[in-house]
């Protein structure tokens, strides 16, 4: 199995949709060929349409406001005594997280199409509260699927789709989480697809969805090349970047631009779930080396039984609450051009309470993941060592969680 | 010689009626009574589709979903499900038997060993709902070399062009999704529509046997009575669900609806 140079990941996959001839694919009911090969033909046409990109940048720009910031954590640096420890503030897009650069992207292409209705699933309610702010600026009805365990520990965005109009249905079926929301979307489609445009949240689900979301999260990591080049002159020579893995949509972005690079020089770093430390259960599949197997219409490592049914995952993280991974992922992982580890439930807060001690910065559960593995790597790291976090979302939506475990004097500054 | 299923399509026309195909999840409610309906029901329906259970069906609505929860909760396994059909097939009035069901479940088994326990067991055709064409190219022609029936789908969306292609790549019968649905929608689309459109598959591939499932009840059933064959699914689950909440014998209320369903197409 091999990377290509020079031709974007997304568009490495084969006729039929494998990434290295096996992850990915389309594994959908025969109603779903026909919007899907619509879409793809229309996708393929339009990411090479100067006018479309146009349009993109104008939304990114002047909507979503990019680019984010790319900060030094000076104090973090400091307190750990080892590599420069620098984030990327992808949370400072519209919204707070990078699930609106997906989203924009979606509803552009629905508009195009003609659809009038799009729906979407969720699992920290970040894709969801971001597709309704997209919906409602280009002016489509919304319907947002949501685990109802999620529902009720995210409710900051629940109460934001709300307000944005769309209509958020709780799924109540299995773990009541992210899987099954998006099992319920990818049901409601097949009952709608003549009328509806389906966006899925993450880089998972039938190929062309995972290519969609891979496109439009690159965003990231190309403003970050700039922003790398502006301050040391050119790409670090030692670069290391750190990203939490649910579906894998922030982690693509934030590594696209850099695919090329020698790991060496550039390294990418994934981190996963490991759900609560005394817990078997965790959403960590390339962690702890799951089976190949199909879910939501790829193929991915995915945590099952023997007999392939889906297993159950926990996570203190609703975002990362998963028990796939997206085709893209298993492809980096299996060529090697990515490193995968997990985090914990106590490590990710136990993150965050460092990163808000010492920064002026609050990241949300799921980078915290990230930010545990960095700032614990970071200490053998050289001075010359760049290291980057992508701090993918705000912790104004984890509130509760956050009071419940640590107090009150963590949520107070909200 | 003609396969079981072909065989069940023939004996049915000569009544002049449609194939009556039931649907029913291996291990509804456990492993023991869903054998007993299958053996009630064998004495009306003439194909059986068993349910292979999945969680994270993406295809299947509330009912079956609902089937399928409570089989898996149970403790049903792979495993369970062949000796289900073996001893379903050691029964006097036994009828032939099609696989429904995900695709990961097949793969999780390996293809060539699953086919293998297919044979030993009896299942004569399957269904796999997330291995559309031509992604299941390989797969139906090694179904083929085992002579077992794999069935192609065909939905309202299907292109004609596709559907030239799919239905020269399938075997004898070929499943025609009514409607833009998950199973157990509401018959949507006027049973006018359907024929029409089922007329057309027949005319490009007038050999096959093509049967029509969504949608179809007691209530709709009788529309479509100059048909190969018609699949009745989430109604009879949901008769389980509702005998069981009712504390009735499901394989008793199953099987007087599956006799009144024959009753409405003889
Ligand atoms: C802030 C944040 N980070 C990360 C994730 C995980 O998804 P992905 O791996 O696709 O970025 C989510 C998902 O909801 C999220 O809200």
């Amino acid at each position: 199995m091999k990377l290509k140079k020079g031709i974007p990941v997304i568009d490495q996959g084969d006729r039929l949709g494998f990434w290295g001839g096996k992850f990915g694919g389309n594994f959908v009911p025969e109603t779903l060929k026909k919007p899907i090969e619509d879409l793809e033909i229309q996708f393929n046409k339009l990411k090479n349409d100067k006018n479309f990109i146009k349009e993109r940048d104008k939304y990114f720009k002047n909507w979503i406001g990019t680019p984010t910031r790319f900060i030094k954590l000076d104090n973090l640096t400091k307190h750990v005594g080892g590599a420069q420890i620098w984030s990327k503030v992808v949370s400072d897009a519209n919204g707070g997280a990078h699930k609106i650069y997906n989203a924009t992207v979606h509803c552009l292409l629905a508009k195009r199409s003609g659809k009038k209705v799009i729906i979407g699933d969720t699992g920290a309610g970040y894709a969801g509260k971001m597709l309704s702010m997209a919906a409602k600026k280009f002016g489509l009805k919304c319907k947002i699927f949501m685990g109802a365990k999620d529902i009720k520990r995210q409710q900051p965005n629940v109460k934001a789709m709300k307000k944005n109009g769309a209509d958020v249905v709780p799924v109540y079926s299995g773990s009541q989480t992210l899987v099954d929301a998006v099992s319920e979307c990818m049901r409601y489609w097949v009952a709608n697809c003549d009328t509806t445009a389906m966006c899925v949240g993450s880089t998972v689900g039938p190929a062309i969805f995972v290519r969609i979301c891979g496109w439009s999260t690159s965003q990231i990591s190309r403003e970050l090349k700039v922003q790398l080049i502006n301050e040391f002159g050119e790409v670090p020579k030692k670069l290391k970047l750190y990203n939490c893995v649910g579906g894998g949509s922030s982690s693509f972005g934030f590594w696209n631009e850099f695919m090329d690079y020698d790991k060496k020089q550039v390294e990418f770093i994934g981190v996963e779930a490991g759900g609560p430390t005394k817990s078997k259960r965790h959403a960590a599949p390339l962690t702890y080396g799951s089976k190949i197997g199909i879910l939501h219409g790829a193929a991915q490592y995915v945590n099952q039984n023997g007999d392939g049914q889906i297993e159950e995952t926990e996570s203190i993280s609703a975002g990362l609450d998963y028990p796939g991974i997206s085709p893209l992922h298993c492809f980096l992982k299996d060529t090697k051009r990515a490193r995968y580890t997990a985090a914990s439930d106590e490590e990710a807060l136990k993150a965050y309470q460092i990163v808000t001690k010492y920064e002026n910065l609050r990241p949300s559960l799921e980078p915290s993941h990230a930010f545990f593995v960095a700032l614990k790597e970071s200490k053998r790291f050289s001075k010359d060592t760049i290291v980057i976090i992508n701090s993918c979302g705000d912790a104004y939506k984890d509130r509760g969680i956050l009071e419940q475990k640590l107090g009150k004097k963590y949520v107070k500054s909200n | 010689m003609l396969n079981p299923i072909s065989l069940a399509f023939k004996e049915a026309k000569k009544e002049k009626r449609p194939a009556l195909l039931t649907y029913t999840v291996a291990g509804d409610s456990s492993k023991k009574q869903s054998l007993e309906i299958l053996k009630e029901i064998s004495n009306y329906a003439d194909i059986l589709e068993v349910g292979v259970p999945h969680n994270t069906p993406v295809a299947d609505g509330g009912q079956i979903q609902t089937s399928a929860y409570r089989a898996i909760k149970n403790g049903i396994k792979m495993n369970d499900i062949f000796k289900i059909v073996r001893d379903f097939k050691k029964s006097k009035n036994s009828k032939p038997v099609i696989f429904m069901g995900y695709y990961n479940m097949i793969f999780q088994y390996g293809e060539n060993n699953f086919l293998k326990k297919c044979k030993k067991s009896g299942v004569n055709g399957l269904i796999v709902v997330d291995l559309p064409w031509p992604e299941n190219k390989i797969f139906s022609k090694k179904c083929k070399k085992n002579s077992i029936n794999f069935i192609q789908l065909l939905s309202p969306t299907t292109s004609n062009k596709r559907l030239k292609s799919i239905t020269k790549d399938s075997h004898d019968m070929i499943y025609y999704i009514s409607m833009l649905s998950t199973t157990g929608g509401k018959l949507k689309v006027s049973p006018k529509k359907i024929l029409a459109n089922y007329n057309k598959i027949k005319k490009i591939s007038p050999k096959k046997n093509c049967v029509i499932g969504f949608g179809i009840t007691e209530k709709t059933i009788s529309n479509f009575k100059n048909t190969d064959g018609l699949v009745v699914g989430s109604q009879i689950c949901k008769e389980i669900t509702r005998s069981l909440s009712n504390r009735q014998n499901p394989v008793i209320n199953v099987s007087k609806m599956v006799n009144k369903l024959r009753k409405k197409i003889s």
